[in-house]
């Protein structure tokens, strides 16, 4: 931070090292060498490009499908393109944010913002300890300044008093200075103000450390997961239970928080009209929620998660299950219950698979849509509208030679046909099952029969732990206010000098960005000092580099 | 006619009166054309002086139908939105056609203080062309009847996160548009130092809008006034998406490019305090964050699905 007369901006200051000091000396030593690379490291040229190596990165992962956000669209990518796989596959594309290039990219930009606030902390702190520089032996020199004539009366000791008072309630840091001078001797006040900029400054740098820490932290520490509940039934958090489920390496995934809910009832409503037809309009789940002191009736909506402990409930996504009986070809209760449909569009078209692997003599699968408002076109059978307005289930069946238990688990939304044969009608073709609730269908050659007893919803719901978000979000709150600080707050010197003589000399200089106010703030201190005397206010050079100043309009 | 009807009527008034204004400022510009600054200082006549050359008042004078027109362009706007807002009955920004005529709205304020305030009028053409573009495309691209929010919208953060969205996008714009006029006038005044070394003269609008170090500055401020409030949008988007979505950060693609556009706009502040990337390598950045802003509000929500796309668009 160098310079007392030259208005520097703010930022780095060491930057004006011309080129071709880089030492280019092959005999350089090793600590030479890496002294060498943490000055260019450090440097802010170095930061720029690290800036905009970063937001470059970022961009290919915003186009190209991610497995972190829609793990089934890299998938269709991948079979699409299978030419732009081959190159994206090994470049980590898929996974841009945790591929190793983009985060060397912003560790090293992190190191950079380090290298570059870690000294100027220490310089800070020194600049706070010591007072005001000293004044400049020609104040007119400065971009600001003026000279008038001490007012009759006024004794120098009193002057400067009453110039202290005008500085500190602007809120001026003073210090008082004596000296001599060609002219004789003087005494003077040196001010300054704005020690909060650089302060902004290095705190908004900070909570930028501060954000990664809190997001690392929460890494972790945090777990998520999610679990399909049907209307009715409960979920308790035990790892078990989870239809997905990630935590950090330091979450201890035995001794998970325990709560239980109930989700009673689930509602959706979805707009009627004509403009944006079978838009949502109102999530809602009705729950139970039984922590180890309490237990309470509550509901989650979209900006209301529910709060248990330290973890967070969220409903993030909704569809059907059809209640199905399913009776074996022996005339038994081979399955009876809800199944859970998987949407595939947003007017809620659901695939499902109902297994009943302990019909008998052969165990029997079925496989097909769950439509809530059913209709059958061009297109085949679909969803025209997102409720529940025309229930129905189209199905094939299946059937095969009961199979050995395995106890290895199964996807319980796929059905493996190994082993298993489509259930064909007399003229051959395959078994199409058309059910609305409360209708049932027979099965060829009696090896059994389903019925469709109702539906229900179900509800997604993702439990979340996340301890680091507190100190991200408070650092980012300490980084905004920071920023503002160190953008708007005008760092600013004023020196007074009275001259043996009577001269009074006051001149300022604008430390960052000049804004307005200087003038202002330079001519009330010499009225405070001066009376009537001639204007001397020199005009200040002139930046233009062409004489054609237009400012007037 | 319904509130509804009334309140389209009225971003279709303002669209047509800010075309009007941007043929006003292109006569305000054209008619100045090739005349030099009249220079009192040499000849001591009050007469030369420039604000009494009579293409000058000429220019003047369609400069003042320019900023009048722009008035009465942000009178229909403002009652355009209020009306949709209230026929609504919730912030008329639910959706792309709503969000594009409120964040004109703001900037169309913002710039009008800046003409009253600050004398912005040097940016009369570059703005009625982009509230032109921007109300022409809103009228004809993105036009959807109003209908209620879906739910992840039913929050306050729906008033915090766009309102501080709105005025950092009014701040970037102004700050960007100060850029572009920075260097257009940065490219004249090469020129007239290549035409004659020794007494360079510029003529025309450009010798008429401030000086560089000015129009640096005034892009500057309007940069770093945004900057702190974009920081906040994205703060204030990632603590709703942790209430609607159950998750702070995603790199949703709307994510993605806000955090790209914060970089490029951090960028162009480290840029204005480093020796050699001041001046114009600063200017060409603001331009980059602007695309990189514009890209984030049009390009992401036609061209990638995401988190962010609501109401079909």
């Amino acid at each position: 931070m160098s310079g007392t007369t030259i208005p520097e901006t703010e930022q780095k200051g060491e930057e004006q090292k011309p080129q071709k000091d880089r030492p280019q000396d092959p005999g350089l030593s090793p600590m030479e060498s890496l002294r060498w690379l943490w000055t260019q490291l450090t440097s802010m040229r170095t930061a720029l490009v690290l800036l905009f190596l970063v937001a470059l990165a970022a961009i290919p992962g915003s186009l190209i499908p991610q497995r972190s956000v829609t793990p089934i669209r890299v998938q269709d990518f991948q079979r699409d393109h299978p030419t732009l796989n081959k190159l994206y596959e090994p470049l980590g594309m898929y996974d841009v944010y945790s591929s190793p290039w983009f985060s060397a990219i912003y560790l090293l930009l992190f190191l950079s913002l380090l290298g570059c606030i870690i000294p100027r902390i220490r310089v800070y702190l020194r600049a706070v300890k010591t007072p005001p520089p000293r004044i400049p032996s020609r104040l007119t020199r400065l971009p600001e300044s003026r000279t008038g004539q001490l007012k009759p009366g006024l004794a120098a000791t009193e002057a400067l008093e009453k110039a202290t008072e005008v500085l500190k309630r602007k809120r001026f840091r003073v210090a008082a200075s004596e000296g001599s001078a060609k002219q004789g001797d003087w005494r003077g006040l040196s001010a300054e103000r704005g020690y909060l900029r650089e302060f902004g400054n290095l705190l908004f740098h900070l909570s930028l450390v501060g954000v990664l820490i809190g997001v690392a932290w929460n890494n972790l520490y945090s777990y998520k997961g999610t679990a399909m509940v049907v209307e009715g039934r409960g979920f308790s958090n035990v790892i078990t239970q989870y239809d997905e489920f990630r935590a950090g390496p330091m979450v201890n995934t035995d001794e998970l928080p325990p709560f239980s809910l109930k989700l009673k009832r689930f509602f959706a409503e979805f707009e009627k009209g004509p403009v944006q037809r079978g838009a949502a309009r109102l999530f809602r789940a009705e729950v139970t929620a039984t922590s180890k002191d309490k237990t309470e009736d509550t509901a989650i909506e979209v900006n209301h998660p529910l709060t248990i402990g330290q973890d967070k409930v969220h409903v993030i996504g909704h569809g059907y299950a059809a209640h199905v009986t399913i009776k074996d070809g022996k005339g038994n209760l081979a399955f009876q219950g809800p199944v859970i449909f998987l949407p595939q569009d947003g007017n809620l078209t659901s695939m499902g698979v109902i297994k009943a692997p302990d019909a008998r003599p052969k165990q029997l699968a079925f496989e097909g849509l769950f439509l809530p408002t059913a209709v059958v076109d061009q297109r085949g059978p679909h969803s025209t509208f997102p409720d529940a307005a025309n229930p129905e289930l189209f199905l094939n069946v299946w059937s095969g030679p009961p199979r050995q238990e395995t106890g290895r688990p199964e996807n319980v939304y796929v059905l493996n046909k190994a082993g298993l044969s489509q259930v064909t009608n007399e003229s051959g073709g395959p078994v199409a099952i058309r059910l609305k609730p409360g209708t049932g269908y027979k099965l060829p050659d009696g090896q059994g029969s389903i019925s469709f007893d109702g539906w229900s919803r179900w509800a997604k719901l993702q439990i979340s732990h996340a301890p680091g978000l507190p100190v991200a979000f408070t650092s980012l709150a300490l980084g905004t206010l920071g920023l503002c600080l160190s953008l708007f707050i005008r760092p600013r010197r004023l020196w007074v000098r009275l001259r043996e003589d009577g001269q009074v000399e006051v001149a300022g200089l604008d430390r960052a960005d000049s804004r307005s106010g200087l003038p202002e703030d330079v001519e009330e201190l010499l009225a405070t000092l001066a009376g009537e005397s001639p204007d001397q206010r020199p005009e200040p050079p002139d930046p233009e580099p062409v004489a054609t100043e237009g400012e007037k309009r | 006619m319904t509130l509804a009807e009334y309140a389209s009527g009225g971003i279709v008034t303002a669209f047509i009166f800010y075309l009007l204004a941007l043929l006003a400022h292109s006569a305000e510009w054209a008619t100045l054309r090739g005349v030099p600054l009249r220079d009192t200082s040499a000849t001591a006549l009050a007469a030369d002086d420039d604000e009494f050359d009579p293409a000058r008042l000429r220019s003047d004078m369609f400069g003042r139908l320019g900023i009048i027109l722009t008035g009465l362009g942000a009178l229909s706007q403002l009652a355009g939105v209020v009306a949709r807002g209230v026929a609504a009955g919730r912030a008329p920004w639910g959706n792309m056609y709503e969000f594009l005529t409120a964040a004109l709205l703001f900037a169309v304020v913002a710039y009008m203080f800046g003409v009253s305030r600050w004398g912005l009028r040097w940016l009369g053409l570059p703005m009625t062309l982009l509230l032109s573009v921007g109300n022409g495309l809103a009228v004809t691209v993105f036009y959807v009847e109003i209908a209620p929010l879906v739910p992840a919208l039913h929050s306050v953060w729906f008033i915090i996160h766009i309102v501080a969205a709105c005025i950092s996008a009014a701040a970037f714009n102004l700050g960007a548009l100060a850029s572009i006029v920075y260097l257009v006038k940065r490219s004249a005044v090469l020129r007239a130092e290549k035409r004659s070394p020794e007494n360079p003269t510029l003529t025309g609008i450009m010798a008429r809008v401030p000086s560089l170090a000015s129009i640096d500055r005034f892009a500057y401020r309007a940069h770093a006034f945004g900057f702190p409030i974009w920081t906040f949008t994205i703060a204030a988007g990632s603590i709703w998406a942790e209430y609607a979505w159950g998750r702070f950060w995603g790199w949703d693609p709307k994510e993605t490019w806000s955090l790209v556009t914060w970089v490029v706009y951090a960028a162009y502040l480290h840029a204005r305090a480093t020796a050699g990337w001041k001046g114009r390598n600063a200017a060409i950045i603001a331009v980059v964050g602007i695309a990189s802003f514009w890209f984030n509000f049009i390009g992401v929500n036609l061209l990638v699905s995401g988190l962010h796309s609501y109401a079909g668009i």
